[in-house]
């Protein structure tokens, strides 16, 4: 069943390649592929017509169409922000620039709910510029526009992070012959950086957006919950789940696993295909 | 032909012709600024106006205390597993040809790739007493969904992919020949793994391990459901800052979000400085 590349490692030992390809396997299907199956089998439990009553029922599509409204406004963001934020990092030399990586660097550190929660300490009832709000009456938490700061919070590095290595790899000599040329400094960006960039650009937005459609914690603390109006799809299913309506939120959780599973063969095959255009070894 | 003009910049910007340079940092910096600095500000103040006696009293609480260490103990544990399961799984699909390895390979970014609630109520409902996994446990008398030992399970989960993923790079590039000359000089295949293959995988399992931990230590969707949420037993630190908040007690949150940070970043610098150690040595 193996056949060795290496041929010290398996040729020599093709017993214990067995077992241990074996062991990978179960510890695999086991840990990590039964809670999808789960997903799907319990979401089918009761029969495709309440599957399908699940997933059209009012609440379940606000959710969906205030998931996509939530990500549609925060993946865009965080991909323009990106590509500044790559381009002044890794095409100029400046004082500082550690630092400015760390910054972008902390939301990977923080805890989900500490990014719902400094929100919360600026524009809750009881925050910062929470009397300020409420005599203006504009309302940030508990409402779509906290729903999008937490989620942005959350998901900004993604499409940074990809970018800064391989923009770095690449250096500056291509962009400075175009201006040498006599071509404009967006003439050079989307005619020579974005093209080199594309690919790398497009991982990171899959990425970014699958969290920011996926994303629980940060969204949870600022939502209220308030059903129809600031449920997401991730917190619909918690409100279904906690009313003991698992098929509904199976069926719900369902269309999340999909979208990871979309993500995943997306992600598989931009990488399998443009594995030198993508940051090296930077593979998740 | 005339040579494009150099742009003036201030003196601690190495000149460059790109053009671009304002626009993009100040475009990063005022997004860091809305987005990082002011939220991460009124985390780090807040929790002071209980002044230091009452921060101290806070913490020291026991609910807020046993939530720490659960959490900070549970994702050390869970990390600690993660480094020989990562070790086994990034050695079978980097040393070995079989049947299905890139689809495993593909199913390692499955922890990612699902949105935290979903994975949360799977797990749930795989380990609760009547679930696939749980139903065995319970038949050994062991409880595994609202017990510690379901916090870790999901720990576990969330975690491998990272673990996996820092080793992968170096097993494929590690020089096969230091391995060959091991064998020629009468290494049998323990004494390879031990003293060829583990010190040069040491600096990228730590780092794989302390991401793992990061994350886990943070994780709320993947762990809320299985806990159980019994405070002082199964509740974990980031759902105390929900439930402090659900009581509008921000400076309370702000405390609990705060001391979770500094916690995470104080173990993260002890990990790095380990490392360094670790290298230093191994270039000596």
């Amino acid at each position: 069943m193996t056949v060795a590349a290496r041929p010290t490692s398996a040729t020599r030992l093709p017993g214990l390649a067995v077992v241990l390809v074996l062991a990978s396997a179960i510890v695999m299907a086991a840990l990590v592929l039964l809670p999808l199956v789960v997903v799907f089998a319990d979401a089918f439990a009761k029969g495709l017509g309440k599957y399908l009553a699940a997933i059209t029922e009012p609440d379940a599509v606000s959710a969906m169409k205030l998931t996509l409204l939530v990500s549609g406004i925060a993946v865009p963001l965080n991909a323009v922000f990106g590509v500044a934020a790559a381009w002044c990092i890794a095409k100029f030399e400046f004082r500082g620039k550690g630092a400015l990586l760390t910054l972008i660097d902390l939301p990977f550190s923080m805890s989900p709910v500490v990014s719902g929660l400094v929100w919360v300490l600026l524009f809750g009832a009881q925050g910062w510029f929470g009397t300020w709000l409420i005599d203006h009456d504009v309302k940030i938490i508990f409402a779509t526009t906290g729903l999008v700061l937490a989620t942005i919070l959350v998901t900004f590095p993604f499409v940074a992070r990809e970018l800064i290595p391989l923009m770095q790899d690449q250096g500056t000599d291509e962009e400075a012959a175009a201006l040498t040329l006599g071509a404009g400094g967006f003439t050079t960006f989307f005619r020579i950086t974005l093209p080199n960039i594309r690919w790398a650009l497009m991982y990171g937005v899959l990425l970014c957006n699958a969290r920011a459609m996926g994303e629980f914690g940060a969204v949870s603390v600022v939502s209220g919950h308030i059903r129809g109006l600031t449920t997401t799809l991730p917190l619909h299913v918690e409100v279904l789940y906690n009313d003991y309506d698992f098929v509904g939120a199976f069926a719900a959780a369902s269309l999340l696993a999909s979208l990871g599973l979309v993500t995943l063969v997306l992600k598989t095959g931009l990488e399998w295909r443009h594995a030198g255009e993508l940051a090296a070894n930077r593979r998740h | 032909m005339t040579a494009p003009a150099i742009p003036r910049r201030p003196p601690w910007v190495q000149h460059s012709i790109l053009p671009g340079f304002g626009l993009s940092l100040g475009i990063t910096l005022a997004y860091l600024g809305a987005i990082v600095v002011l939220p991460l500000t009124a985390l780090a103040i807040r929790p002071w106006e209980l002044g230091l006696g009452g921060v101290w009293h806070e913490l020291a609480a026991p609910r807020v205390a046993a939530a720490l260490k659960l959490s900070f103990g549970l994702s050390a544990l869970a990390a600690l597993v993660n480094a020989p399961l990562g070790v086994l799984l990034a050695w079978t699909l980097t040393r070995y040809r079989f049947p299905g390895r890139r689809i495993l390979d593909a199913l390692v970014d499955l922890p990612f790739a699902l949105p935290t609630a979903v994975a949360g109520i799977a797990l749930t409902a795989i380990y609760a007493p009547t679930g696939a996994l749980g139903s065995l446990a319970a038949k050994l008398g062991i409880k595994t969904a609202y017990s510690p030992l379901g916090i870790f399970i999901a720990l576990v989960f969330i975690g491998l992919p990272f673990v996996v993923r820092s080793l992968q790079p170096v097993l494929q590039d590690l020089d096969q020949e230091v391995e060959e000359a091991a064998t020629t000089l009468g290494a049998n295949a323990l004494q390879r793994a031990v003293r060829v293959i583990l010190p040069a995988l040491a600096p990228s399992l730590i780092s794989g391990v302390s991401l793992a931990f990061a994350r886990a230590v943070g994780e709320y969707g993947s762990v809320v459901f299985i806990a159980g949420n019994l405070p002082g037993k199964t509740e974990i630190a980031p759902l105390l800052i929900v439930i402090k908040l659900e009581q509008y007690d921000y400076a309370g949150a702000a405390a609990v979000g705060l001391a979770m940070v500094a916690l995470s970043f104080g173990s993260l610098a002890l990990i790095n400085a380990l490392q360094l150690r670790l290298a230093r040595r191994g270039r000596a």
